[in-house]
């Protein structure tokens, strides 16, 4: 995965709270490949259910605003990979689900923290239209519908993104540091190996 | 001296492979727990070439989509369930397909099996891995990229989460379950309160908790936002593990107690953050909107959103909206269509035991679904009597698996429709496009199946033991 450090795009906003991984992707569809895409399946429900929709409305926006606990419930990385194909590179919120966060951060998608009042203030700014939008992870800074803010981004999770880095590859590094532990750990407690 | 130290502080440490400059730290995975939605991390091992790391301690079920009921399979489903088979035979997995007796729910046959121990990582591509932690273990959930990492690497890059201590004191009333305290917390502090936390469930009330509870008290530890939650192993957890097919046994088993009698937080040991509940505040709660903190005390009353501002007025419009309630009505009430009782939350025998207390002799008013947790809880509940409560009361006893949870496998519930649910998770579309989910304990799923609507199950146990 390539790494980013800055976003120049079109943001929207999703005024709404707890919007969970099941409503992101329904169950239904995870069982496509990867490859098949996962950018239809985008908040599937709500947007067939409304034309108007603000993501039909708008369906090349790159960066989307939303209430608190955005990405909560499930782990699965298909809501992650719904964002991502359709074309969402930034999140902007109050919170994130837990598991959702990293998972948005190993597919190049900024879940970025911002408070309760920036985030109204850029849905009041926003309304039901779309306005330019600028992020800069290097600043850690973002320009929406004319109003600049600064969000709040774990270092580590800034790092990942801007180098586009895969775990798999820097813990390959390890690998003897990693079996010499698993040794270890099983010699000093042979219970922890399942018993057969 | 060493400084006092937390139960969770002492699991991180012995999981400690490295830390890096920037603070994450890089942990070693005792336990690695597969299924059929692990597709997209067996295909980003494929795509490297890499193998399993150690297979010998990664274990595979089907569950997301096992059948439950006779019938045809369609061939999606049937794809999914071969995928995983097909994936762990070549990777030397041992898998619990449909044909293993040891078959069920991930959450569910980890405990049951053996796999899950005190003092262990846990990890799973399924964010109610959070379960396991009932036994003192680290178990968290993770997402396609990081099931992918552990499998090629055994390892986990993770950042330390701050602690919480949540203590409920006193004693949970009749009829006042586990489910009902975890409801409880998540509305009293909101589903996104403990992000960031790794919770240690502490005090009498915690302590009195069966093994069931304590299970079903972990798994919600999710839906109020915490990475996980713990609770300190004691007689009742080793009592539980005793004899389990992959338990230690002999020395083995010896050796795990010495260690084992370790596993607790230091008298004074500091916690990032404090909560303290009275279990004698709790009722038995059921939720009235989209989100697990939309839940009340069942002798309560839908709220009003005219009584709140703001962006939370906006949520509860749209929630009542959705799930086509009034403002002011009474919980105690509303009408209900059908009933699941099941899933890693409440499908355990000590769930169907407390449902079929509240069935037996009675006939379900509406239809309903039970499907437990693994093979395992489905034949001690047929050799308990059980299942033909169930059935005598007129609902449906199907095979086991997360089934109407999450409606993958195709039980689901119809658009518009209510359900009662055993559940843990009351989204929009969560158990069919359009469902309405009312959460709550399994005995109070077995009250609505009665009434044929919601209603205070503590009545309906009076007198019986
Ligand atoms: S029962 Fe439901 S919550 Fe539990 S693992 Fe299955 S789908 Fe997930």
């Amino acid at each position: 995965m390539s790494g980013w450090t800055t976003i120049a795009g079109r943001a929207v906003a999703l005024p709404q709270a707890n919007v969970d991984t099941d409503q992101l992707i329904p169950a239904r569809f995870m069982s496509a490949p990867r490859s098949a895409g996962y950018g239809a399946f985008l908040l599937h429900d709500a947007r067939q259910d409304q034309a108007d929709h603000i993501l039909n409305r708008f369906d090349g926006a790159d960066v989307l605003i939303t209430r608190r606990n955005f990405g909560s419930g499930s782990s699965r990385e298909a809501a992650v990979y719904a964002l991502v194909d359709f074309g969402i590179r930034a999140v902007f919120a109050p919170s994130f689900g837990d598991i959702f966060q990293g998972n948005a951060v190993n597919n190049g998608l900024l879940p970025a923290r911002l408070t309760g009042d920036q985030i109204e203030m850029l849905i009041a700014s926003l309304g039901a239209n779309d306005a330019e939008a600028t992020v800069d992870l290097a600043t850690g800074s973002a320009t929406i519908a004319g109003q600049t803010v600064s969000f709040d981004l774990d270092p580590v999770w800034q790092q990942k993104l801007v180098n586009g880095w895969d775990d798999i590859d820097l813990t390959a590094q390890h690998r003897d540091q990693i079996k010499a532990f698993r040794a270890a750990r099983f010699a000093a407690h042979p219970w922890a190996l399942p018993a057969s | 001296m060493t400084a006092s130290q937390t139960l969770f502080a002492k699991l991180w440490a012995a999981h400690e492979i490295m830390q890096r400059d920037d603070g994450t730290s890089l942990l070693w995975v005792d336990r690695h727990l597969v299924h059929e939605g692990s597709h997209h991390a067996f295909a980003k091992l494929a795509e490297r070439g890499l193998r399993v790391a150690c297979p010998d301690i990664t274990f595979g079920v089907v569950d997301h989509y096992a059948p439950t009921r006779a019938g045809d399979v369609s061939p999606d489903i049937r794809r999914m369930i071969e995928t995983l088979g097909d994936n762990a035979r070549a990777q030397g997995i041992h898998l619990f397909d449909l044909t293993d007796p040891g078959q069920g729910i991930v959450h569910v046959i980890g405990p049951e099996q053996g796999l899950t121990l005190p003092g262990l990582v846990i990890n799973c591509g399924d964010s109610h891995t959070s379960t396991h932690g009932a036994f003192g273990a680290l178990a968290f959930g993770v997402g396609a990229t990081e099931v992918a990492h552990i499998l090629a690497t055994q390892t986990i890059w993770q950042r330390r989460p701050k602690t919480m201590r949540m203590t409920v004191d006193g004693v949970l009333g009749p009829a006042v379950t586990a489910k009902d305290l975890a409801l409880h917390w998540i509305a009293l502090l909101g589903a996104d309160s403990a992000r960031g936390y790794a919770i240690e469930y502490a005090g009498r009330a915690i302590k009195a908790l069966s093994m069931e509870g304590r299970l079903t008290l972990c798994n919600l530890s999710i839906e109020g936002g915490a990475r996980l939650g713990l609770v300190a192993p004691d007689q009742v957890t080793f009592d539980y593990i005793a004899g389990r097919p992959f338990a230690p046994k002999g020395a083995a088993w010896d050796a795990a107690l010495v260690d084992w009698a370790q596993l607790k937080s230091d008298k004074d040991a500091a916690f990032d953050r404090e909560v303290r509940i009275d279990a004698a505040d709790i009722a038995p709660t059921v939720t009235w909107g989209t989100s697990p903190e939309d839940a009340l005390p069942i002798t309560g009353c839908v709220p009003n959103p005219a009584d709140m501002t703001g962006a939370k007025r906006e949520q509860a419009l749209a929630a009542l909206d959705y799930m086509a309630l009034d403002a002011g009505e009474p919980l105690d009430g509303i009408a209900v269509d059908q009933v699941f009782i099941g899933s890693c939350t409440n499908g355990r025998i000590e769930d169907l035991r407390l449902a079929a207390k509240v069935l037996k002799g009675r006939k379900a008013r509406v239809p309903g679904l039970v499907s437990p947790g693994s093979k395992a809880v489905k034949q001690q509940a047929e050799a308990e009597g059980l299942a033909r409560i169930f059935t005598e009361a007129g609902l449906e006893w199907a095979a086991s698996g997360c089934s109407m949870c999450v409606g993958m496998n195709g039980d689901r519930v119809e658009a518009g429709k209510r359900c009662a649910s055993s559940t843990n998770r009351n989204f929009r579309g969560r158990q069919g496009r359009g469902a309405r989910t009312h959460l709550m304990s399994p005995a109070m799923v077995a009250a609505a199946a009665v009434a044929g609507h919601l209603t205070d199950v503590r009545p309906l146990l009076e007198g019986r033991t």
